[in-house]
């Protein structure tokens, strides 16, 4: 079964800081870890809310909007798509995230969708 | 002839439980294996006419299993529309592979207490899962409404067939802190069960009875039982005919139910021969201390402070100064209570604190300390018994 795991409220060392290194090594070492299991499906970490743009489509009109869909204080910094064996694997492997000890995981189960294709091209 | 109703029904009553723990396993989904654990019965009531099978669990259970397969069949070809679609046979849920199965309470239980479900999510799905309560009967000893709670239960049903919660005993490396949220949730369903009567507190310490039977190498969990049995010898004595409160030191003893105690100190014996002490076993030793006469209060004090350490919360901070007044005086007692942080909206607090400035004859302070106790206390019985120990204050 298939988890995302959303990364909120977990400030991220740019590589001129000093904490860089050591962060990075942490996150690959977390990495390691699903890919070892096979649980590792993707993951990335995303940009700040401040380069966000939200898009609907209304009544044939575009609408773009700057900003996150919803304005909140919880900023969402990264996720992983995982798939593990059941929900205790995925909140083993959140709780092994080093942004967990920082920020906050929410671990979301994917839906299959019987004769949906969204297999990459 | 014969009416099968009585017979369906003690089927029902003696193996619900194992028959719906089986039906999850297999089929992954509480609410199909209720519904058709249900309607296997339903048959029953017709087709035993003519007598009871010989293995009436395997007759329920296949009939069961048959109707979720058609079930499952249906929805599936419901989605794909082409008419050429070969109807599955879904190999996975084999009559075999169900009644091959052993006894899978143990894994419903944890799964009904996954903490990823919300704690009143967890103590009710075992209610009606585990225990075999109804909504309304559950909705009735939590006071909440039934709708409520029938929502609170589909959605606990829903989230652990969606999110993945796994239907199996947990790995060993995850069973100390998934046991202990097990315990905590038996702990919770005697508690609230206080207020409803001696059936529904039966049912809690039967529970603990079976949590022990399914894991006998788990010291906690015989010292849950223990102390679930010491809570019950006792209570018979803790109210007065007229529903009045009344204090360990002064209940009679003869209300006591001896049976109660003798057996919950055979089980504490098994469980500390383990050599593992946890929270529930320091409890019950705690409780074993108090059916003797005297209490020892410094043997009391000392496994308060053994609980502190292990698992420190205000409320065990307390108790343990309550101890300490016993064995050392009121005024070492009352250092400790008035040191407690976090306990000031607590009517026991200021109850405590109450009593010990009594003894140490400062009753000015002990009259305001008792009027805060009464204004915070919600239970009618401790209001009562409150505005007597200002009203007796000199």
């Amino acid at each position: 079964m298939k988890y995302l795991l959303l990364i909120y409220n977990c400030d991220r060392p740019e590589p001129s800081d000093p904490r860089f290194e050591e962060a990075l090594a942490r996150v690959n070492a977390f990495a390691d870890e699903c890919r070892r299991r096979g649980a590792f499906v993707a993951g990335d970490p995303l940009t700040n809310d401040d380069a966000a743009t939200t898009v609907a489509v209304r009544d044939g009109r575009t609408l773009i909007t700057d900003g996150p869909f919803v304005e909140t204080r919880e900023h969402l910094g990264g996720y992983y798509v995982l798939d593990c064996r059941d929900l205790d694997e995925a909140l083993e492997l959140a709780a092994l995230c080093p942004m967990s000890e920082v920020g906050s995981i929410e671990v979301r189960p994917l839906v299959h969708v019987p004769g949906l294709d969204h297999t990459p091209a | 002839m014969t009416t099968p109703g009585p017979a369906v029904e003690r089927v029902y009553r003696e193996q619900r439980a194992r028959m719906l723990a089986a039906l999850i396993r297999v089929f992954g989904d509480f609410e199909l294996a209720e519904d058709v654990l249900q309607d296997a019965c339903a048959l029953a009531l017709r087709r035993w006419v003519g007598g009871v099978p010989d293995d009436p669990v395997a007759w329920l259970l296949t009939v069961a299993r048959n109707r979720a397969i058609d079930r499952l069949r249906r929805d599936r070809v419901g989605r794909e529309k082409e008419a050429a679609v070969a109807t599955p046979d879904f190999p996975e849920y084999s009559v075999e592979r169900l009644l091959s199965l052993g006894d899978e309470r143990l894994s419903l239980i944890f799964t009904c207490c996954h903490p990823a479900l919300a704690e009143e999510a967890r103590v009710a799905l075992t209610l009606q899962a585990v225990v075999g309560l109804t909504a309304g009967e559950i909705a009735r000893m939590f006071l909440t409404r039934e709708t409520t709670l029938a929502q609170r239960l589909v959605r606990a049903k829903r989230k652990i067939r969606d999110a993945g919660i796994s239907l199996a005993v947990p790995a060993d490396h995850l069973l100390p802190e998934r046991l202990s949220s097990v315990l905590a949730v038996v702990y919770l369903i005697y508690t609230h069960s206080y207020g409803a009567g001696a059936g529904p507190r039966e049912e809690a310490v039967r529970l603990a009875k079976l949590v022990a039977t399914l894991m006998p190498d788990e010291p906690e969990v015989l010292g849950l039982v223990a102390l679930l049995l010491l809570h019950e010898s006792r209570a018979g004595a803790r109210l007065t005919a007229d529903g009045e409160l009344v204090l360990l030191a002064d209940q009679d003893r003869s209300r006591w139910d001896g049976a109660r105690i003798v057996e919950a100190v055979g089980v504490l014996d098994r469980a500390m021969r383990h050599g593992r002490v946890g929270p529930y076993q320091l409890q019950a030793m705690i409780a074993v201390q108090h059916v003797r006469s005297p209490p020892d209060w410094s043997r009391i004090a000392a496994l308060y402070a053994t609980l502190l350490a292990i698992e420190p919360s205000p409320v065990v901070a307390l108790n343990h100064a309550v101890a300490v007044a016993e064995s050392e005086g009121a005024a070492a007692g009352l250092t400790l209570v008035e040191a407690i942080e976090g306990l000031d909206r607590y009517h026991l607090w200021h109850a405590a604190r109450a009593d010990l400035l009594r003894r140490l004859d400062r009753p000015a302070e002990a009259a305001q300390a008792y009027r805060r106790a009464h204004d915070l206390a919600t239970d009618p019985a401790d209001r009562r018994f409150l505005a007597t120990r200002l009203a007796d204050l000199p």
